[in-house]
């Protein structure tokens, strides 16, 4: 790359800097670039590219679609909370048929890079959605969302229980293409999050998405109830970003061979920098969305720049490298 | 057009009863306004805690100026987000997005309008006053509130109206009672066409049903609380019924606000019907 960067130095002077290679994998996707949106925080990527060139990032993870078209709950769906908000949407949608007809159809016709979500109610509803998207043109990878809090049976969050999550993945890989890869996407709202990791790198999946929102509640003060209609929501947004790395540090620890995209309150490209030093391949930004609609953009720009500062040429080194041993003091030259 | 996102300067703050009316530097956005488009601005700073934007209707736009462009906003403090940005000080910076949302829709021939505004849901129909009038058409104004104080803009608008009519629920100014106490007769008198209205979700509705019942085509502007403001959401939606005859849950922010008065279920508001397209049947 002949590009150079340029930001500001602490004293506030213009600094060069030379570009990084921002390029990364997700199993067998490769892409040239490392932030991606977060399902639920873009839609299908139409809105999003009135504020920024949506080809220009790492790509477009869709909302989560079911087979069938779906209402979602009652409002109120949304609290704001401190550094996030909690949200209820109960996955609405247009079901898999129009999503492909028009959503991908779109995606496709834009040139952008997609990573498509589905969600179902049984093992069997994840099959059945891979075996629609088996043949479809333009998708680059398949997030299975088996970790959405806004289920009407709680108690059934796949991703919660490793055969469950185990049980899906297979469904998923069995009707699927074997050249787009699977990303799992996990719930933080379980003991011990590598166990649900080492379940499904063993069913097949070719990488994972880490974390999910986790399940919060807040109660309205003037009517002193809840303030969401489905009464529990999943909390997201820059309160749960400490929660997210650790749960992608830990995954990296016990499988550094399991790629993963890294989200959970990502707020500017050092937050993202967090993530990939903990072990993330690539990296999603959602709730900023809301905030910054064209936070995706500006977020990959500014990891180029906090890469580059800290002497990185290619985003591929610093993958896990806050998991390296202890820094050798530099003393050896002095020995003949 | 597509929005724009950009950071606004304020240029002036002033009280108007009790409600805030910025001015912002907003290059770009008049051209692109539309009576009924709204905006969303930014609470804090990069690291505030407030992560969600807050909707405004735009009231005024100026196209040309020293400032190349600005707009107006009325801000009536709700909460810590709204409270920050009534807190605004000349020289200040806002992030802002906008226009954003569908506008009113304005008739092709000349037509006797009401236009029915809710507190300080006036705001974005002095912008619509102005055009209608522009286009020949006849505009009468209600505008009601539970009190003087929460009026606005009543003084402004009967400039651009060829009457105005007050309402306040206990008789601070004008007739006591609601909107709809006034409206029936004032559909005999003009001989109104369309209804345009803006506030309160129940003076919607009941705006709405008193359109429907006098075969008055009304549009209505609808106040649903938001997250993103630009459709990925799917936090501000309500059930309407489509041009098809099926109600789906649609997003007040990119599908409205203004949406037809006889399109929205308004009793159902707050819930998912039953014969909402991918409702729950129990599958779910």
């Amino acid at each position: 790359m002949s590009r150079a960067l340029i930001t500001r130095g602490p004293a506030g002077s213009a600094v060069d800097l030379p570009a990084v290679d921002m390029s990364t994998s997700i199993g067998d996707f490769e892409t040239p670039m490392p932030v991606f949106t977060a399902s639920g925080c873009a839609a299908a990527g139409k809105e999003l590219d009135q504020f920024f060139d949506i080809t220009h990032i790492g790509g477009i993870v869709t909302k989560s679609v079911m087979m069938s078209a779906r209402s979602g709950r009652a409002t109120p769906r949304m609290a704001e909370t401190p550094s996030g908000m909690l949200n209820s949407i109960g996955l609405q949608g247009p079901g898999i048929d129009a999503f492909i007809d028009h959503d991908l159809a779109w995606l496709r016709q834009r040139g952008a890079r997609t990573v498509v979500s589905i969600a179902g109610g049984s093992v069997e509803e994840y099959g059945k959605l891979a075996a629609k998207l088996r043949n479809v043109e333009g998708i680059s990878a398949i997030e299975v969302n088996i970790s959405c809090p806004n289920v009407e049976d709680r108690g059934q969050v796949f991703a919660c229980d490793p055969n469950s999550a185990a049980q899906v993945i297979q469904a998923v890989k069995r009707n699927s293409d074997t050249k787009v890869p699977i990303i799992a996407k996990l719930s933080p709202d379980v003991t011990n999050i590598v166990t649900i990791a080492q379940a499904v790198e063993r069913a097949g999946a070719d990488a994972v998405a880490v974390i999910n929102t986790t399940l919060g509640m807040v109660i309205d003060l003037e009517t002193m109830r809840p303030a969401l209609a489905g009464i529990t929501g999943g909390l997201s947004g820059p309160a749960i970003r400490p929660m997210a790395v650790r749960c992608v540090w830990q995954i990296h620890q016990a499988l550094p061979n399991l790629p993963i995209l890294g989200m959970g309150g990502i707020r500017n490209g050092e937050d993202a920098l967090q993530f990939i030093l903990a072990g993330a391949s690539a990296v999603s930004v959602g709730t900023v969305t809301f905030h910054d609609p064209s936070a995706p953009m500006r977020v990959q720009d500014e990891l180029e720049v906090a890469l580059a500062l800290r002497g990185f040429t290619t985003l591929h080194e610093a993958i896990g490298y806050a998991h390296r041993g202890p820094d050798v003091p530099e003393v050896a030259e002095e020995q003949e | 057009m597509a929005p724009l996102q950009l950071t606004g300067q304020v240029l002036d703050v002033r009280r108007a009863g009790m409600y805030t009316v910025l001015s912002l530097t907003a290059p770009g956005l008049a051209e692109r306004t539309k009576p009924g488009h709204f905006l969303n601005i930014g609470i804090g700073g990069e690291e505030s805690g407030l992560l969600l934007r807050r909707a405004f209707a735009i009231y005024q736009v100026q196209s040309r100026g020293v400032y190349g462009g600005s707009v107006d906003i009325v801000v009536g403090v709700h909460g810590k987000g709204t409270q920050w940005i009534a807190d605004r000080r000349r020289h200040d910076n806002l992030s802002i997005v906008g226009p954003l949302g569908k506008p009113f829709t304005l008739p092709k021939d000349p037509a006797n309008c009401i236009l029915v505004g809710g507190g300080y849901g006036t705001a974005p129909l002095f912008m619509l006053a102005d055009q209608l009038r522009e286009r020949g058409c006849r505009v009468d104004v209600i505008a009601g509130a539970a009190t003087e104080e929460k009026l606005f803009g009543t003084l402004e608008i009967k400039r651009a109206a060829s009457t105005l009519t007050v309402t306040t629920e206990d008789g601070s100014m004008g007739v006591q009672g609601r909107v709809t106490d006034v409206l029936d007769d004032i559909i005999t008198k003009t001989k109104a066409d369309v209804i345009y209205a803006c506030g309160p979700m129940g003076m919607l509705a009941a705006v709405a049903n008193v359109a429907a019942a006098r075969g008055v085509y009304s549009q209505c502007s609808v106040e649903e609380s938001m997250a993103c403001g630009i459709g990925v959401c799917m936090t501000c939606v309500l059930p309407v019924i489509g041009d098809d005859g099926v109600t789906r849950m649609v997003r007040s922010c990119v599908e409205g606000p203004v949406f037809r008065g006889d399109q929205v279920r308004w009793s159902d508001v707050g819930t998912v019907p039953a014969d909402t397209l991918g409702a729950p049947t129990g599958g779910h």
